[in-house]
């Protein structure tokens, strides 16, 4: 069980530090735009012409990045809910000393 | 990976999008069977769903000092195989196209093939190699969510080095260019995926045992002596 919680704890560690530490080690020099940005930016260099807009673009930087947290809050809400269901069936069918050393796959 | 809006041409456009339809045919097909057949699955359907929607929502700052954002197309790839993220990966890619003017519906076929049908069979290809090489169920999806999220940004490059081939070197040239605006940044991101990955099965593998059992991901634990 403990071993089971460190294992979590180094997990969510790396994923954290992996996007972290790119904003530290930079010293706040880069921009860290978009690179679907760049890559539309240099394929315009190589001659591409956009021939269709966008049916409907959000008017400012704030409405776009809230529809993005729409987007993520519908996911997360979503899968908040099924592992909810699925940790709340748990109890009622196994004990608490049987599942100890389950993780770490077959 | 999402192409914007209007800068594929038009026969580009319509190929891709010829290409990826049968996928998605395929895989909405698929889903309806999974849902009627095995409707004790719809949550971990909803999972996959709701995983890739959530990863590929927020964009993540690398170190190549620019941001991209994960797919999470693997999860459901390795769950339900990869016809089923063909639909759940471009429904994700329609919303996108239509709310946030990320992605665009002209590029949508090309984006889908992409994201929802390349990206997943090469993240399910990953797992199984893995599982072959004898490795378990969590370095399976390691493997499966980074080859998904790596796969998915260089058929992207692809797209675009076909699309706009470079004057002097072609479309390798073009190619070239393309991947160096996402492979390094995509690299640490693909790897804070693939943890990700292997954080939400860590919690499945208690949770959801039976249905992984019965999905053929673990094999049947020997019956505990209740």
């Amino acid at each position: 069980m403990t071993r089971s919680r460190l294992v979590t704890a180094l997990l969510v560690l790396g994923v954290v530090a992996l996007v972290a530490l790119p904003l530290v080690l930079d010293g706040g020099t880069a921009e860290f735009s978009g690179t679907d940005a760049a890559a539309a930016e240099l394929a315009e260099q190589q001659g591409a012409r956009p021939w269709f807009e966008s049916v409907f673009s959000p008017s400012s930087a704030e409405v776009e990045s809230g529809l993005f947290a729409l987007q993520a809050a519908l996911g997360g809400g979503v899968l908040g809910y099924v592992l909810g269901r699925l940790r709340g069936r748990r109890p009622a069918e196994r004990p608490e000393s049987e599942r100890s050393r389950e993780d770490g796959g077959s | 990976m999402h192409i914007a809006e209007g800068f594929l041409p038009a026969t580009h456009a319509i190929g891709w999008t010829l290409a990826a339809a049968p996928f998605v045919v395929h895989g909405a097909r698929q889903v309806v069977t999974e849902v009627r057949e095995r409707p004790e699955n719809t949550l971990l359907l909803g999972a996959a769903g709701a995983f890739t929607f959530v990863l590929s929502a927020v964009k993540l700052p690398s170190f190549t000092g620019s941001s991209s954002h994960p797919t999470g197309t693997g999860a459901g790839a390795v769950l339900f195989r990869p016809p089923v993220m063909a639909l759940l990966g471009t429904i994700v890619l329609l919303f996108q196209a239509l709310l946030l003017a990320h992605g665009g519906l002209t590029t949508l076929g090309a984006n889908a093939f992409a994201m929802a049908v390349v990206g997943p069979w090469s993240g399910y290809g990953a797992y199984r190699l893995t599982r072959r090489l004898g490795g378990g169920l969590l370095p399976g999806v390691f493997a499966a969510m980074a080859v998904a999220d790596l796969a998915t940004y260089v058929t992207t490059a692809g797209q675009l080095a076909l699309a706009l081939p470079d004057a002097e070197t072609g479309v390798a040239g073009a190619f070239v260019k393309f991947i160096s605006v996402f492979a390094l940044t995509q690299v640490p991101l693909a790897v804070a995926e693939g943890l990700l990955g292997v954080l939400l099965f860590r919690v499945l593998t208690v949770n959801a045992r039976p249905e992984l059992e019965r999905l053929g991901l673990l094999a049947p634990a020997p019956e505990p002596t209740r």
